[in-house]
This record gives structure tokens, C-alpha cells and sequence, in this order.
């Protein structure tokens, strides 16, 4: 399942953050998130709701709401994006990565058919590619996703959401991004389109070499469709590592809770975790989660963990590994 | 932690949470602080446009309210307080000299002149805003006790007695109001005249109030219409509530938050349709002060070149539409957040749970916000 | 959502909406039944009592059918109007067919000339500050915008008359055309286009001069209505999922803005803009009685003024007509803009 993590990474993250200005401060819905996707590898990305997993899939394409900041580094391949100019930021988006949104009804312009749809996402990229040049393309684009381009010239409200959802991937696949960052893709759709459409993004992963990430609160969605898995916690990675090893012997107290709260054929006492995340405008200075933590020491509430190698794949952020210490509390700190 | 310079020192204790139970003082704050955060929030430009807004209006008010005092001059005194007779409006043995001048230009004496008929314009102009707050307050009472529970009724209900009303309210709706207002204003003055009934006031009051009667159905209705459909109402009916309780004890106060918003922009055209009547020879009766019906009889004078007599009662209408006007704008910046949080390029402030919010979930169905026609001002063109 | 195939769906909304119409007339008309001739008791004597004899009113009263019972009124009234007898006024000598003929392209006339400032100022301003929100010029326009809707027509017009036509004299007022000038004859009746055809300058000039005013003035308190509207709307497509998915394409920010959040939030007000319309043509009874414009408008007051009940029935039943066709043209036009409403 795991394709070997090869050096060739497409996407680097390094230290992101993303900070909205409110009247009372900053808050800080994405601080300090590093992570690597390499080509033809599924990354999935879950936490809660609010936990900034959304805020990071739009960073990366700096989707963000004006009165939003952003730093760190997001390296694409060779070009760094943070900071970017507007002109060369429009020229990644879509060609180099793609967005592909939680709720398919409304991210069609309703007044515009879906060839027109297609005809100007091509040709913001390739302005002398031909209208009907682009109508072709758009039309094979439609036919890889399983739409009869005989509907080509239909508008949106004559699809269905699941339809909807496989034509904003066909429009984001159009121009063969090497990414493809699918933001809760299936959550508006019932569970047969859902598995349908989690099909075509693995399938597009394989055959075209994609890196995918994929955001979701869905834990069975990842361990289906993803390699490696990053747990967020109030703007945070807390865990990072390969499925199968986070998702049968999880390090951080919070992956295991999350993964205790899930349901399955066995389950017979649904377990869940205790209190809300914190305020993300005033986190604690410690551990963000020792609050609600089951496993909380004195340390916890004093000292903020760093994401560490706990084993060859995985990282965790839990002081419960000696390497969660900052350096200079590392020595002695922890017996 | 370098971007976090406002959190305390290190706690010993796990920090605590943000608690919403932990004491009633702090829940009243923490109430407050949410009400008052959309005005926090708005951009100071905004703010003082409603600033502005609201002292207009007050202005207008408390000149409305002591009319009698601050007014030089009665409505319909032509000559000095001695000779005056409020009682009949007569001036018995006032000779030429203590009568006031008539067209004189705005002076010391007159600020904004008098007109061909010896009234003090400025004294007019404020004993016009009484009239005006006083037509604006019973028609909006009017079209409110009728429209609102319409609405309510027809909402919940729904089925063939809903159509029916959306009908004609529709139809209500599409006449141009002004014409509306004036064949009713006609008609029903008509009728008091034949009954032998003398009530000035009613016709014109009665026209503008029947005007906003579908404005009030339309956004309590549709409001019924998605809030009948909430769990709570579910359960009320599964309880065995009768439909009047479910509807003037659930439903009503849930709906009722849409009322404040249309009423200050339909206040602000009812001035503007009270006016245009006024104009038309349909409003209020001479010789009491009502400022359309003074442009009116100023319109000889502009003519001929004694402008004040017919510009001070526009500018006051115009004044006092501004205000409720600023008022309603600024409402409904407030109370409607959908135009407000998600800006495109302005330096918008986001609150923690809406930046969330934008980050993560979206807010359901933005068309929801499209402006109804109150305060299109259709009424009064 | 319907999900419904293309082709037949439009042709099949206009049948529709061209099938309401009648229903929609009908309650029109009834509303009208019911102001005329129910509300003041009998109209007749009400008008003509103190000011002729009872013989007269008895006449008056048989002549206009108000001394039956009122549902044989009703039925009479919308028979009438079936076969094409809208009643004769009392106060004017004109037929309705030469009434009509002479009032409602002065009304139109002067609605077109007022929309043509009004909407292109509109959607230019109200576009702009939504464009640049809260800065100094949204304020600043959306101030024009409130002031502009908060000033009463009647007294702007009489006070750009004082002005223009009486200080500065540059613009004439009151009627269409001077007296001097002998009327052309076009095939319109709308002066200045008539003018222009019969290539008489002297008459499309003065009919122009004439128009300025009022349709400046009246242009100019609509441009509130559709400032607002502009804004509101284009500050809800500009932050619509859908425009930021074309962010997201990479699509260019002037194709954005215009292609989808312009295009999106001119939906809206074309609506507004035909409503307006209809509006006008039985509404803009302020402007043209304060320019003694002699459209629909002035004319219904002076029916008024004159307690003529026919005049006005039969002037405001026009009126009700009016409103249904331009409401059934505004319809066809938004199943055309608009592919979800082809229902």
C-alpha cells in the first residue's frame, strides 16, 4: 500500500501558518505545519472540525480571505509559493495543483454551461488553445470521469451533486495538475457516490501519478484511500506517519481517542474524548491538547511539544517521546 | 510562541477551558460582548454612518415631541402670539403691522422665511415632523398587525390558504404604491365624506399603512416558512400545542428578529409616500403643517422666485428619510453578518468562530440574504 | 433540484408564464373592483354629491351601472374590459384609444430617458464600492446612494426648475415641446425619436430640451434603487463558492469579476430594473405632475382633482395591464439570462 517515500517530493511544507486578525488578536488556525507529499502518494489529513485542517488546504493554493496571513515555506517541486507573485500564483493554481471543494452544488457558476466551464479554465492557462480545441478537452476530461460528454453543453443545476463533484475534478484535473488537494470531497454525498468518487481520485492518483492530499473527519476514508495520514489538533500535526502504523498502534493520546470514537463491526461502548479544543486565539502554553488528555503529566500544561520521529515512519507531538522537547529543555527535563 | 504575546505565565494546573457556565457575571458579559461584536466588528466608516443615522433621526424626534414648544409659531398663526387665537387660528384685531410679513426672506426674526399666507416656514418644518412621526407610527402599526400575523398564519398553514394570500399580497405588491396609496387616500375620503365622518387623518394614514402590508407578509412568511421546519417546533407539535400557541409562542419569537430592519427602511418610505401624497393634494388637510403639502403650496412661490417656502420642508424630508435610512442600512449590516464577514479585498476583521467557519464549514445559502424591495423607494417616484 | 434536460424547458416556461398572465390581470383588476367601487360606498354620488342635481346623480348612477348589486358589477366591469370597453371619462373628450395614444409614449419616453441614467450609473457605482468595500469611496457612494433615495422627486424637480429654468435658463419646462412648435406626427410618439425620423431638428431639439429636466431628475432618485441593489448583490457573488473555485482554476481576476460575479449579480437587477419599469409607467406620478409632464401619470391625478371615477378606472385599469405585460416581458427575459428558472 505504501509507496516508498522517495526523496522525489512534489510538495514540501515547512513550518505554515496561518493567522486571521480578529478585533481582540491574532488567531492562529494553522501554526508551525511541516509535512512532504511525494508524486503518486495519498496524504490524508484529519482532526476535528475547526482544528485548521480546511484553513491549511486552502493555504496551500492561498485561497485565504483577505485579513488572513500566511509564512513559512510551501515548495512545489522547485518553486516556492509563499510569497509568490499574483501572476505566477495564478499560473500554479490549477496547473500545478488543484482544489477540489467539500460541496459540489454551488461551485459552478450557474449561469455558465460546463463546457464553457472548461473552456475558460484551459484557456487561463493556454489562451491560444482553440475554443473548440478546449471544448475537446473538456470533453475527454468529462468522459475520464464517467460524465457523457453529450451533456457537455448542459448547465450545473442538471447535475447531480455526485455528477457536480466528478465535473469540479475533471476541471481540476483538466490541465493535469501534479496535485490535487481535495478538501472533505465526499461530505455532502451519499455513501455510493462517495465511494464512487473516491475511486476516480485514487484511480487519478495511480494512473497520472497525482500526489493527493485529502482532508476529512472520515477516518475510514483515509485508511481506505491514503498512505500516509497527518492527525491535526487545534492548528497542529500532533501525528504523522503511514496508515497502517498510525492507524493500529497510534502514539499520540489523541490519535488513540480519535480512533476509540470511531465505530466499527466490534465496537460495543462508543468511547469519546472529553472537552472542547482550545481557543485559538489564546492556546495554552503548553500541550494543546493536555486540557483533554488522558494521559496529561507535569510537564504538559508547561512545555509545547515538537513534532519527533517515534518510530522510522511515524512522528508524534507528545512529550510522553523524549524527543517532544524543546532543546533547551531537553536535558533532564524528562526522567 | 512567539506570536502569542497575551497569554499568561505557565500555568501550574491544566489551563482551563473556556467555561460558558462560570459565572452568571461573566455569561451577561460574555452575552453583551457577542451582541455588541457585529458594531465592534463593522468598520468605523460604517459605524458613523449609523451614528449619524440615528442622531438624525433623534433630532427629528425630539422636535417631533416638543413641537409645540420649540416652534416659534403656531401652524396656521399669521400674526404675534397676542393676538392669536390657537382655538380657531384666527387674528382678532391684529392690525397690519403685527401680522407677520408675508413671503419674507429667512431673517433673524423668520430663519426660513414665511410664506404667501403669513406662516413662519421654520415653525412649519417642525410642526411637520410631528405629522410625519405620527402618520409613520400608526400606518407601520397598521400594515404591522395585519401583515405580521398574515404572514405567520399563512407560513405555518401553507397549503391553499398560503397561495391565496401570497396571491394577493403579490398583486398588492406589484401596483405601484404611490398610485395605491392615492386611490385608497381618495376613496376612503371619499367614503368618511358621504358618512359624514371627519377624520383628516385616516385616509392618508390608512393608504401608506395599507401600502407595507405585503412587505411585512412577504419576510414573515418566508421567515415562518424555514423556521416551522426547526426541531423545536416539531417537538411543541408532538406535544399536543395547539397551532395559535405554536405560532405566537415559537414561531413568533423566532421570527420576529426580521421586523426591526424592515420597519426602519419602510418608515423611512412612508415618510416619502405620507410626502408624496401630501404633494398630490391627498395627505394631510390644510392648513395643518405637513412638509409635502408645503413644497406644494411653495410651489407658486419657488416660481416666482421666494424659494424658502417650498425648500425647507424638502430638505427636512429629505433629512429625516437620510436618517431612518442610515439606520436601516446600518441594522442591517448588523443584524444581517452575511455581507459583512467574508469581504473581498477590505481589511475585514474576523471573529474566532467565523474565521473558522470561512476556513472550514460554509454559511448555507447566501441567496437567502437578496434584498427584499423594502426601501427600493418605488413608492414615492 | 429538479434536474431537468435543456431544449424544451424554455419554450415551456414562457407558455407558462404567458398562461399566468390572465390570473395574474384578474386579481389586478379585482384589487381595483374593490378600491373603486366597494370601498366608498357608491362612487357616484360620492363624486357628484353638492355639485349636481339628483336627477343627474341618478342618471350618473344608471349610466355607470353602480345602482346594481355589486357582484353584476363586477361581472360587467370584467366583460368590459374582455371586450375592449374600458367606459368613456367624464372629464375628457378623448376616446381611451386617443387617451392612450397621447399619454403613454410621453410616459414612456420619459421612464426610458430616466432608466438610461439611472441604470448605467447604478450599476457603475454600486459595482465600484462593492468592488473597493469599506473603503472611504464605498462610503462615499453609498451615501450618494441613500441621499439620492431619500430625496422626495417632487421638490428636486422643483428645485433644479428654479435653478436651470428659472436662474441659469438653460432648459425649458413644463409639456414636451414649446408652444411655438407645431407638433410632428410620428410613427412612435416619442418626440424626439419622431423628430429624428421626420429629420425635423428644431422639434428633436426642443422635445430633448424638455425632457432633460424631468428625466434627469427622476433618473437620477432611481439611481439609489439600483446603486444598492448592484452592491448588495455584487458583494454576494464576489464571495460566492463559485467564484472562488475560479480563483482556485486560476482563472484571472478581471474574468472572475466579470465573467462570473458581474454576470451573476446582474440577475437580480434586471428583475429589479423591469419592476422599476412597470412601476414607472403608472408611478411616475410625481415627476410628471411636478414638470407638468402630461403622461399617465399627471393625467390620473388630474382625473383625481377632478373626481372623474371613470377616468381614473379606466386610466388605472390600463395601467394594471401595463404591469402585467412588462411583468410577463421581465419573466421571458430572466428564463433567457438565467437557465434555473426555465422550470
Amino acid at each position: 500500500m505504501t509507496t516508498a517515500a522517495t526523496n522525489q517530493h512534489v510538495l514540501s511544507v515547512r513550518n505554515l501558518r496561518v493567522a486571521y486578525s480578529t478585533p481582540t488578536g491574532y488567531l492562529h488556525a494553522v501554526d508551525d505545519v511541516s509535512f512532504d507529499l511525494s508524486a503518486g502518494e495519498s496524504l490524508g489529513v484529519v482532526g476535528e472540525s475547526g482544528c485548521g485542517k480546511s484553513t491549511m488546504g486552502k493555504a496551500l493554493m492561498q485561497l485565504l480571505p483577505p485579513g488572513a496571513q500566511m509564512s513559512g515555506s510551501v515548495q512545489l517541486k522547485d518553486d516556492e509559493l509563499v510569497g509568490v507573485s499574483r501572476r505566477d500564483l495564478r499560473r500554479i493554481r490549477g496547473e500545478e495543483m488543484a482544489l477540489v471543494f467539500q460541496e459540489p452544488m454551488t461551485r459552478l457558476d450557474p449561469l455558465m454551461k460546463i463546457s464553457t466551464h472548461f473552456v475558460e479554465a484551459i484557456r487561463a492557462h493556454r489562451p491560444r488553445t482553440s475554443k473548440s480545441a478546449a471544448r475537446e478537452m473538456g470533453r475527454k476530461a468529462m468522459a475520464q470521469m464517467g460524465i457523457p460528454p453529450t451533456r457537455a453543453d448542459n448547465y450545473p443545476h442538471e447535475f447531480s451533486g455526485g455528477m457536480r463533484q466528478r465535473i469540479m475534478i475533471a476541471l481540476g484535473v483538466v490541465m493535469q495538475p501534479s496535485i490535487i488537494v481535495a478538501d472533505e470531497p465526499t461530505t455532502a454525498l451519499d455513501v455510493i457516490v462517495e465511494a464512487q468518487i473516491l475511486d476516480l481520485l485514487d484511480r487519478l492518483r495511480r494512473d497520472e501519478d497525482l500526489g493527493l492530499i485529502l482532508i476529512t473527519h472520515n477516518l475510514g476514508i483515509v485508511a481506505e484511500t491514503c498512505d500516509r495520514v497527518a492527525v491535526m489538533y487545534a492548528g497542529r500535526i500532533v501525528e504523522l506517519g503511514p496508515v497502517e502504523e498510525v492507524f493500529t498502534t497510534p502514539k499520540h493520546p489523541y490519535t488513540q481517542g480519535l480512533l476509540r470514537s470511531v465505530i466499527s463491526v466490534d465496537t460495543t461502548e462508543l468511547a469519546s474524548i472529553e472537552g472542547f479544543p482550545p481557543d485559538l486565539q489564546h492556546p495554552p502554553a503548553g500541550c494543546r491538547f493536555a486540557p483533554r488528555c488522558d494521559q496529561v503529566f507535569s510537564d504538559c500544561p508547561v512545555t509545547d511539544p515538537r513534532l519527533t520521529a517515534v518510530t522510522d515512519h511515524t512522528a508524534a507531538a507528545c512529550l510522553l517521546y523524549d524527543g517532544a522537547y524543546p532543546p533547551e529543555h531537553r536535558e533532564g527535563a524528562h526522567a | 510562541m512567539a506570536t502569542d504575546t497575551n497569554t499568561s505565565a505557565p500555568l501550574a494546573e491544566p489551563p482551563a477551558q473556556t467555561d460558558p457556565s462560570s459565572s452568571p457575571l461573566t455569561r451577561l458579559r460574555k452575552r453583551l460582548e457577542h451582541a455588541l461584536r457585529p458594531w465592534r466588528r463593522a468598520n468605523p466608516g460604517a459605524r458613523y454612518l449609523v451614528i449619524a443615522g440615528v442622531l438624525i433621526t433623534l433630532m427629528f424626534l425630539v422636535m417631533a415631541v416638543f413641537a409645540d414648544t420649540v416652534a416659534p409659531f403656531g401652524q396656521d398663526q399669521y400674526c404675534s402670539d397676542e393676538f392669536f387665537n390657537p382655538e380657531n387660528g384666527a387674528c382678532i384685531g391684529a392690525g397690519p403691522d403685527e401680522q407677520i410679513p408675508n413671503r419674507a426672506a429667512p431673517s433673524r426674526q423668520y430663519p426660513f422665511g414665511t410664506t404667501d399666507t403669513r406662516f413662519d416656514v421654520l415653525s412649519r418644518v417642525i410642526l411637520g415632523a410631528r405629522i410625519a412621526f405620527a402618520v409613520v407610527a400608526f400606518s407601520t402599526a397598521l400594515a404591522m398587525l395585519i401583515g405580521v400575523p398574515l404572514g405567520l398564519f399563512s407560513g405555518y398553514i401553507g397549503g391553499r390558504f398560503d397561495k391565496v394570500m401570497v396571491l394577493v399580497m403579490d398583486s398588492i405588491y406589484a401596483f405601484p404604491s404611490l398610485l395605491l396609496a392615492l386611490i385608497i387616500a381618495f376613496a376612503l375620503g371619499l367614503r368618511l365624506e358621504q358618512l359624514g365622518i371627519d377624520a383628516p387623518f385616516v385616509p392618508a394614514a390608512v393608504a401608506v399603512g395599507t401600502v407595507y402590508i405585503p412587505q411585512y407578509f412577504r419576510v414573515i412568511r418566508n421567515h415562518t416558512l424555514s423556521v416551522k421546519e426547526e426541531p423545536f417546533v416539531e417537538a411543541a407539535r408532538s406535544l399536543g400545542a395547539s397551532r395559535t400557541t405554536i405560532v405566537f409562542r415559537y414561531i413568533f419569537f423566532n421570527v420576529v428578529s426580521s421586523i426591526p430592519v424592515l420597519f426602519t427602511l419602510n418608515a423611512a418610505d412612508a415618510v416619502l409616500t405620507l410626502a408624496g401624497l401630501g404633494f398630490l393634494g391627498y395627505g394631510i388637510r390644510f392648513p395643518t403643517a405637513e412638509w409635502g403639502l408645503d413644497v406644494n403650496l411653495g410651489l407658486a412661490d419657488s416660481v416666482a422666485g421666494f424659494w424658502w417656502t417650498a425648500f425647507w420642508p424638502g430638505v427636512a424630508i429629505t433629512l429625516l428619510v437620510t436618517g431612518l435610512s442610515l439606520m436601516g442600512e446600518g441594522l442591517n449590516d448588523i443584524v444581517n453578518p452575511l455581507l459583512r464577514v467574508k469581504g473581498y479585498r477590505g481589511k475585514v476583521k474576523l471573529s474566532a468562530r467565523e474565521s473558522l467557519k470561512l476556513a472550514g464549514d460554509r454559511d448555507p445559502d447566501a441567496m437567502e440574504a437578496a434584498p427584499h424591495r423594502a426601501g427600493t423607494g418605488e413608492a414615492s417616484r | 433540484m429538479a434536474t431537468r434536460q435543456g431544449g424544451s424547458g424554455l419554450g415551456r416556461y414562457i407558455l407558462v408564464r404567458l398562461a399566468l398572465a390572465p390570473i395574474f390581470l384578474l386579481l389586478l383588476l379585482t384589487l381595483l373592483f374593490v378600491l373603486l367601487r366597494i370601498l366608498p360606498g357608491d362612487i357616484v354620488t360620492a363624486s357628484l354629491a353638492g355639485r349636481a342635481s339628483e336627477e343627474r346623480i341618478e342618471a350618473a348612477r344608471a349610466a355607470a351601472g353602480v345602482d346594481r348589486p355589486i357582484g353584476v358589477q363586477y361581472v360587467e366591469y370584467l366583460g368590459d374590459i374582455v371586450t375592449g370597453d374600458f367606459g368613456e371619462p367624464l372629464s375628457d373628450p378623448r376616446s381611451v384609444g386617443g387617451l392612450v395614444g397621447d399619454l403613454l409614449p410621453a410616459t414612456i419616453e420619459l421612464t426610458l430617458f430616466a432608466m438610461l441614467i439611472a441604470v448605467p450609473l447604478g450599476i457603475l457605482l454600486g459595482s465600484v464600492s462593492a468592488r473597493f468595500r469599506d473603503t472611504p469611496l464605498d462610503g462615499g457612494v453609498r451615501l450618494f446612494g441613500i441621499i439620492s433615495f431619500s430625496i422626495p422627486v417632487f421638490w428636486l424637480g422643483i428645485q433644479a426648475q428654479l435653478v436651470f429654468s428659472n436662474w441659469l435658463g438653460w432648459l425649458p419646462t413644463g409639456n414636451r415641446i414649446s408652444a411655438r412648435v407645431t407638433p410632428v406626427d410620428g410613427p412612435t410618439g416619442f418626440y424626439v425619436l419622431d423628430g429624428l425620423i421626420a429629420g425635423n431638428s428644431e422639434f428633436t431639439w426642443t422635445a430633448l430640451q424638455h425632457l432633460i429636466l424631468p428625466g434627469a431628475t427622476l433618473g437620477l432618485v432611481i439611481s439609489g434603487v439600483f446603486i444598492r441593489l448592484v452592491r448588495v448583490n455584487m458583494l454576494q457573488t464576489l464571495r460566492a463558492d463559485y467564484v472562488e473555485s475560479a480563483h482556485a482554476r486560476g482563472v484571472a481576476e478581471r474574468p472572475v469579476l466579470f465573467r462570473h460575479a458581474f454576470k451573476n449579480a446582474l440577475v437580480p437587477v434586471i428583475t429589479i430594473m423591469g419592476l422599476q419599469f412597470a412601476l414607472l409607467l403608472g408611478g411616475a406620478i410625481l415627476t410628471e405632475t411636478t414638470f407638468s409632464w402630461p403622461g399617465i401619470g399627471s393625467k390620473v391625478v388630474d382625473f383625481l382633482n377632478a373626481r372623474d371615477y371613470v377616468g381614473v378606472q379606466v386610466l388605472v385599469t390600463i395601467i394594471a395591464i401595463l404591469i402585467v405585460i412588462v411583468s410577463v416581458i421581465i419573466d421571458i427575459i430572466n428564463g433567457l439570462i438565467d437557465p434555473r428558472v426555465r422550470y
